[in-house]
């Protein structure tokens, strides 16, 4: 219910949503949680494995119970914590985890045999029959178990990633972040101050505090104002710092919309990674619950979060409100309910003899021992002095002391310390380098020590920053100690819960112990406490608590919790923003890539370029049609095809034939200007890396082309080279694979299709095979290499990019009057099988210039990469499987890639492999397929006949083995 | 994890591709015999602890040797490859 005068809602502003389709009216700047609680909804949850009626626990990320789902459709977000979550206008929140209704859940029936559902529950009973487990167990199971569902529709909302740098990231905006913040900005720092609420001020807009005269939130609107003003200061609110990395870099999850019902173009979250050079962390500490017979009713809540609500929401979470406590804090919790006009039906405090101010009943030495309430908190038991009493309240406050939020400082394997005056885990000197915990997050409890230490610990990075402290004056506020008397557990036999989230009871941590789960990480993973979305922010100290109690060891000696990032969940969405669809796979596109979807070719990935597959003309119904055709045009006319996706690499110095000597097997500082070769590039451990032809198109001048797929990793190579092994060498070389759009124009009739663009018309005297050059292009500057990978008399055209789509529209047009077309990839990949040219198919990384027939390439004369590996016995071996020609002899005339190849009359099995196919293609040229591949002792073996076997597709070939080249072995062809 | 480049100075690892030892800098005479090459090419200790490691920075295309340690994590420093093969 909304107490009158409290909180920092706006009561002007009226919001309407809905929960389970029922309509419900809030303020803005409530959360979904405080305006439930205002509209007297207790019951917004069902429990993971009893689907226990469950209430609000909370009133921040860590809450264990209320997830909901928010939204529809593809924009459905699960498991949102009502705690979180904003309210707008049109709202729609559903509960989860229930079926048919949340009020009547028939799913409860868990909670009836919960005998039989303790930890290992599953471990034990569904062993058998072992294929049960896939079909029949896990799909109820799951069905059964479990949070909110996937909408199952693609994610209709947008997601960002960004970066940011500063000096200081000031993590928490409670009193020590609000002054390490204040401190750094002061100083002219540039800082980052992340807020995970959408407010500044952590506890000081929950408690009835003043700081310096002022109000909390007074206090907090005006260190914002002044923060605001600077401009070396970024204050980030609704940002999660969740996780720590190396080297001052932190990832954090900006909720840029989700508190919006019309985004506005605005993304739904955006993920940062920030790199600071130091960090606050300023993260405060979170209450932990007391374990006791079924307190897990809703209106059982964290003390803290009843003050919470009290205070910034103006929302009392019941009517007739009982304090259960182990410390000083607690109490807080009663006088403040009384003062704003809340019956409090009594402060149980488990230690003896405490006393309180105020108007409400205190039993001290007393604990809570049940709790009655089917769907909501109406009475409660209580054990005092070896009775016991019943109390009517429709809420429960409970505090069972404060834990440190120390999960940063965990994520790079620091382990927390623990302090027995506090009885809490604190976090361990430099367990991040350097990020500087304060405040609550170091067990510093009042608010006037928070405010102290977030100056100390600005200062302190200010320090390591070499920038001047500037003197800050501490407010005045509360300065009260923090006493309690650790109680983790009350004696009983009923069930009492430790985790909320994943339904773990204080009897499954026993049970656990008891089957010898001593470690606290094996207890975690038979019990499963702790692995549910909040990461048992809740859980955790007191599972460990009770796990070291009935281990009869000490918490320290017990262990610690491992916490990992992130801190709170982080949707897939967020972490892949800008990699969705094409973001996942960018496009690469040659120029003349709009002819080529213009002529309908379909265009095949070929890394991340697209490259045109065939050029189907009218009445061609399949592929293999137009590719023939295409073939026999090149041989019987002249084909056009664009290479600019091959690398080109541009190099230049008095040294750059020593150093293509280096690189390449054979001589480079030989070729003479205007000529090109073929060269073999290897790795330093023998095996072919590469190959291509280079230019010289200078004294000082080459250009090298790689394989399209090979590109990125030559230019890497080179480099190595270059500056790894060879720094002496005076070569600088620059990719200029994207600088010229180059065209292949090959067949008889090239050079007639040619001479219709060059300026200067070729022969074959000015232009004989493998000679290269400047040329002009109508009236463009361009390059021209003789060079063939068709076998054809063929050229290829080099212009600069932004002339390539005119040159291509071009020499298409030009080619069909000569009775010729552009070819596609598959047609350039039968001419070059044809002429036994390798590609990638061949030179897979584990295959020799000795396999393909070109160690005589190696040059005797120099050193050069690979050289000496390749020269081991191993790779030079005459039993290797060396590269040889295929065609089909026998009744089956289909080749078909990655089939085996057998000897005739050997059982096609592992055993008796001689070798494989590689590359296939049917030939036009000879009526036939036509294969490459690895064969044993190959080259010894032409005219011998081996059986190809294709298991996967039931393909059985006899073949002829016979040399790679099939197609014009002389090479007339090529000169023409 | 940053990592330094000499040339463009401090960088998220997203811009660089890892290469592995930093011994690869130091190749050893074609004659050198089996094993030196054996140990060239394939023989790592792979200890963890402090390690030296060549990334390629992608963007500016330098090779640089990184010294760190796997365990902790932590980045000692940064040196162009060229520099240290000189």
């Amino acid at each position: 219910m909304r107490i009158a005068g409290k909180g920092l809602v706006d009561r002007a502003a009226e919001v309407r949503f809905t929960f389970d389709g029922k309509w419900y009216r809030g303020f803005a700047g409530d959360t979904v949680a405080s305006a439930l609680l205002a509209n007297d909804v207790r019951l917004v949850a069902r429990s993971f494995k009893y689907h226990r009626p469950r209430g609000i626990f909370g009133a921040g990320s860590e809450e264990p119970n209320a997830l909901v789902t928010v939204g529809r459709g593809g924009q459905a977000s699960p498991n949102t914590r009502a705690t979180v979550q904003e309210l707008y206008e049109g709202l729609a929140v559903v509960s989860q985890n229930r079926w048919p209704y949340l009020d009547r859940d028939l799913m409860a029936v868990n909670d009836l045999v919960a005998p039989f559902l303790s930890a290992g529950f599953y471990y034990k009973t569904f062993m058998w029959p072992r294929a049960f487990w896939e079909k029949l167990y896990e799909p109820v199971i799951r069905r059964a178990a479990g949070l909110g569902a996937l909408s199952g529709e693609p994610d209709a909302d947008t997601y960002e990633k960004a970066f940011a740098h500063c000096d200081l990231l000031v993590i928490g905006s409670g009193p020590a972040g609000l002054m390490a913040a204040l401190t750094a900005g002061r100083a002219g720092a540039d800082v980052i101050l992340a807020e995970e609420d959408a407010r500044l001020g952590g506890r000081l807009l929950a408690e009835d505090e003043g700081v310096d005269g002022l109000t909390g939130p007074e206090w907090v609107t005006g260190v914002l104002a002044e923060l605001e003003a600077l401009p070396n200061v970024r204050v980030m609110t609704r940002t999660t710092v969740t996780g720590a990395y190396d080297q001052g870099t932190y990832g954090a999850l900006e909720r840029v919309a989700h508190h919006l019902g019309d985004a506005g173009g605005r993304p739904l979250e955006c993920f940062w990674r920030i790199v600071a050079q130091r960090a606050v962390l300023a993260a405060g500490a979170l209450e932990r619950p007391i374990a006791f017979a079924d307190n897990d009713r809703p209106g059982i809540m964290a003390a803290g979060a009843v003050r919470t609500y009290l205070h910034r929401y103006g929302v009392s979470p019941g009517a007739s409100v009982a304090v259960f406590g182990n410390n000083d804090d607690a109490h807080r919790t009663a006088r403040d309910l009384a003062a704003a006009g809340v019956e409090v039906a009594a402060v149980i405090d488990s230690r003896a003899g405490v006393s309180v101010d105020g108007d409400f009943e205190v039993i001290s030495g007393a604990t809570v021992t049940g709790t009655k309430g089917r769907l909501g908190l109406s009475e409660i038991e209580v054990s005092v002095n070896g009775g016991t009493r019943k109390i009517v309240a429709d809420c429960l406050a409970v505090s069972g002391g404060w834990n440190p939020t120390v999960h940063l400082t965990c994520h790079m394997n620091g382990r927390p310390e623990w302090r027995d005056d506090i009885a809490a885990f604190v976090p361990s000197g430099d367990a991040v380098p350097g990020m500087i915990p304060a405040g609550a997050t170091v067990g510093v409890f009042s608010t006037a020590g928070c405010l102290a230490d977030g100056v100390r610990a600005a200062a302190q990075a200010l320090g390591a920053l070499e920038i001047a402290v500037p003197d800050v004056a501490v407010p005045e506020a509360e300065d009260r100690a923090y006493v309690l008397e650790p109680i983790w557990r009350v004696a009983g036999t009923r069930r009492a819960w430790l985790d909320f989230q994943n339904d773990v009871t204080v009897k499954d941590i026993e049970l656990a112990a008891k089957e010898n789960y001593r470690s606290v990480e094996h207890m975690k993973r038979y019990t499963t406490q702790g692995m549910a979305p909040d990461q048992g922010k809740n859980s955790n100290v007191g599972a460990l608590a009770v796990l070291a109690d009935v281990t009869g060891r000490a918490i320290p000696e017990t262990g610690t919790t491992t916490f990992r990032p992130p801190f709170v969940p982080v949707s897939l969405s967020a972490l892949a923003a800008g990699a969705r669809d094409k973001g996942f796979a960018p496009e690469r596109y040659t120029t003349s890539h709009p002819a080529n979807v213009a002529r309908q070719a379909p265009m095949v990935e070929a890394g991340m370029w697209y490259r045109p597959s065939y050029f189907p003309a009218p009445g061609e119904v399949t592929w293999r049609e137009s590719c023939d055709r295409e073939v026999t045009m090149v041989r019987a006319a002249v084909g056009v095809s664009d290479v600019s996706t091959l690398g080109k690499i541009d190099i230049q110095g008095p040294d750059a034939g020593a150093f293509l000597d280096f690189v390449y097997t054979n001589m480079f500082s030989t070729l003479k200007v205007g000529r090109v070769r073929y060269g073999l590039m290897l790795r330093e451990d023998g095996h072919v890396m590469d190959d291509g032809t280079t230019a010289r198109l200078g004294e000082q001048h080459y250009v090298m082309t790689t394989t399209t797929a090979a590109a990125g990793q030559v230019m890497r190579h080179l480099e190595f080279v270059h500056q790894g092994l060879r720094p002496d060498l005076d070569v600088r070389f620059v990719s200029v694979t994207e600088q010229w759009a180059q065209f292949a124009v090959a067949g008889p009739k090239s050079r007639a299709l040619l001479n219709t663009v060059l300026d200067a018309p070729i022969d074959d005297e000015s232009w004989p095979f493998m000679a290269c050059g400047a040329v002009s292009v109508a009236g463009v500057a361009g390059r021209l290499f003789r060079i063939s990978f068709s076998g054809e008399h063929a050229y290829e055209v080099a212009v600069p990019a932004r002339y390539g789509e005119a040159l291509y529209r071009f020499l298409l047009s030009q080619a069909e009057v000569l009775g010729g077309g552009p070819y596609g990839m598959e047609a350039l990949n039968v001419l070059r099988i044809e002429k036994g040219f390798i590609t990638h198919s061949e030179i897979t990384g584990r295959v020799t210039a000795f396999d393909i027939g070109m160690e005589r390439m190696i040059s005797a004369k120099k050193d050069c990469i690979g050289k000496t590996a390749a020269a081991r016995p191993g790779l030079v071996d005459p039993d290797r499987e060396r590269l040889v020609g295929l065609r089909p002899v026998g009744a089956v005339k289909q080749l078909t890639a990655g089939a085996h190849l057998f000897n005739d009359g050997a059982p096609a099995r592992r055993e008796h492999d001689q070798g494989y196919i590689t590359s296939v293609g049917w030939s036009p040229t000879f009526d036939s397929y036509l294969g490459l591949g690895f064969l044993r002792r190959g080259p010894e073996r032409y005219g011998e006949k081996v059986k190809m076997v294709d298991h996967l597709r039931g393909v059985e070939t006899v073949c002829e083995v016979c040399n790679p080249v099939f197609f014009d072995p002389e090479g007339g062809r090529v000169r023409g | 994890m940053r990592v330094t480049c000499p040339h463009c100075g401090e960088r998220d690892r997203r811009e660089f591709t890892y290469q592995g030892d930093a011994l690869a800098l130091f190749r050893p005479e074609p004659d050198a015999g089996p094993t030196v090459w054996d140990d060239y090419l394939h023989n790592r200790g792979n200890q963890p602890g402090r390690v030296r490691d060549l990334w390629y920075h992608d963007p500016c295309g330098t090779w640089v040797v990184v010294e760190r340690d796997t365990v902790t994590h932590e980045v000692f420093g940064s040196e162009a490859a060229a520099e240290v093969a000189r």
